[in-house]
């Protein structure tokens, strides 16, 4: 199959609306389930009681906040390296949803911290680096719009996201390079300590995360395209949905 | 089910506040994401829609 | 403006300080102003909060570092929109000598006038704040190992927003974020020497950092400059 086939806006915005509502689909369902399971079906954690639920919110929302910087930094990448106009718009995409599951990790972390460990926030290494993460997100979207010519803002904030990546394993390897507040890391490859029920939970949440941000993305991508293009034949012949 | 009963949910074992601003958090968020990419879409369309006309016009 | 013609990566460098220096030179206002920007937030915190001699000591090596940082920010515009506005920064992308040269050349002249300047008079400030001799050295070694690092990556990023809307505001955004874990090793390093801790671990971080940063942001900035200047 050419994959290739698939880079160009046009043929792009076809695939794309193809495929939400399928990712939109796999996430409302297994959202379903992992709140079944995180709301109803998990035992109650015998030190944090019942606010540990959170943590089905919190650790999906954080790991994406990660994941899609890093994918947003891959598109960045390839738009740099091969001048193409789509990945440019893919990084554009998921910026805000991006955005918006840094804010929610740092919001369900500070619901989780007060009754859990006293206080709201505080200046750890971890929650520190992940509100650097969320104004990284910020500076992307405004550098990226700041500009008359989309393509300078694409390559402009294309490198701004490249750089900002480093702060990627800091926030990773916070907990372990710094023993402060935030508690480390239970789930690692060789196996975890937590409930297979609460861990059950957390991995199809985070699925449901990644399946609903996947089909965010695409149909914001088809509005940038729409944006972008308007003056491609092919956008004007286009009737309404 | 863990619960004994639809109360002892909504309380949360005491931790209701915490619990249901962080789930609610979410849902609000989700939804509005939703709204505004509906939006943004039907303000691409829409000026396609109106440069299609003043095309037209001329 | 005659750029030599011989390229070379030294050449260019040295041409580009040079210039930048002597621009400088000719126009002290700047240094002037932010030696002076940096005098004035220090004092707004004993100001704003009371001063209380063992809390200006808590907060001094902080607030040090906040107003150098902020200073050090201040001065970010100065090393590129000058050149952009009136063309020089094209003649320089298109002088045969290689961009990493000149641009690492207006990276380290915008040290000289900024964070070099900064570093020798935080002293002066640490004594209004009560510091101890050994914090006001450490003070001073982390700010000389944390302000090239932030002149690196501010650089990068006044290179990336030339000619953006947003100005001031939009650099703030996104040089800021960059600069945490500058100020958080810096303002550490010294608070730990007040404290009675070792500040090495803190100094070591910075030091790798710089290291770090002088190997691939000058890479970065040329890019920037790249994608503004085409």
């Amino acid at each position: 199959m050419n994959w290739f086939y698939f880079s160009s806006p046009s043929t792009f915005y076809g695939l794309a609306g193809r495929l939400a509502p399928w990712f939109f689909a796999l996430a409302a369902v297994t959202a379903a389930w992992g709140l079944y399971l995180g709301l109803l079906v998990a035992p109650t954690d015998a030190q944090q009681g019942e606010v540990y639920r959170v943590i089905f919110i919190h650790v999906p929302t954080a790991w994406m906040s990660m994941f899609l910087y890093f994918v947003m930094a891959c598109y960045c990448a390839l738009t740099l390296i091969f001048n193409t106009r789509l990945s440019a718009m893919m990084a554009r995409a998921i910026a805000p949803t991006g955005a918006l599951f840094t804010a929610l990790a740092l919001w369900t972390g500070s619901f989780w911290g007060k009754p859990t460990w006293g206080t709201y926030w505080v200046w750890d290494a971890r929650l520190t680096s992940e509100l650097v993460l969320l104004f990284l997100y910020f500076g992307f979207i405004a550098l990226s719009n700041a500009f008359e010519d989309p393509r300078r803002g694409d390559r402009a904030a294309a490198l701004l996201a490249i750089i900002g990546v480093v702060n990627l394993p800091i926030i990773y390897f916070s907990v372990q390079w710094w023993n402060t507040l935030h508690q480390g890391s239970s789930v690692s490859f060789k196996g975890t300590s937590m409930h297979v029920t609460m861990l059950t939970g957390m991995l199809v949440m985070s699925f449901s995360a990644w399946m609903y941000a996947a089909g965010a993305a695409l149909v914001r991508v088809r509005s940038i395209i729409l944006e972008r293009e308007r003056r491609a034949q092919w956008v004007r012949d286009l009737r309404g949905a | 089910m863990h619960w004994s009963s639809w109360d002892a949910f909504w309380a949360m074992g005491g931790h209701a506040f915490f619990v249901w601003m962080s789930f609610g958090a979410l849902f609000l968020a989700i939804a509005v994401e939703l709204v505004l990419l509906r939006l943004r879409r039907n303000r691409a369309l829409g000026s396609i829609e109106e440069e299609r006309e003043l095309e037209a016009e001329n | 403006m005659n750029v030599p013609s011989r390229g070379t990566y030294s050449g260019g460098f040295a041409w580009a300080m040079a210039r930048d220096l002597r621009l400088a030179w000719r126009h002290p206002d700047e240094i002037i102003l932010t030696l002076a920007f940096f005098a004035l937030v220090a004092s707004l915190f004993p100001l704003g909060i009371g001063a209380e001699p063992q809390l200006l000591a808590r907060i001094g090596p902080g607030v040090i570092w906040v107003g150098a940082l902020l200073a050090a920010f201040l001065a970010l515009p100065g090393i590129f929109a000058a050149d952009f506005a009136d063309g020089s920064l094209e003649q320089m992308s298109l002088s045969p000598h290689p961009p990493l040269g000149w641009a690492a050349g207006k990276i380290a002249a915008h040290w000289i006038i900024s964070g070099l300047p900064l570093t020798l008079m935080s002293p002066l400030i640490g004594l209004q704040y009560g510091l101890t001799a050994d914090t006001l050295l450490v003070e001073a070694v982390s700010l000389a190992l944390g302000t090239p690092i932030l002149s690196l990556l501010g650089g990068a990023c006044a290179a990336l927003a030339l000619g953006a809307r947003g100005g001031g505001m939009l650099l703030a955004l996104l040089a800021l974020p960059l600069f945490v874990p500058v100020l958080i090793f810096g303002a550490g390093a010294a608070e730990a020497q007040a404290t009675g801790l070792a500040p090495t671990p803190h100094l070591s971080l910075l030091g790798a950092a710089l290291i770090a940063a002088l190997v691939g942001v000058p890479a970065a900035v040329v890019a920037a400059v790249r994608i503004s200047v085409d």
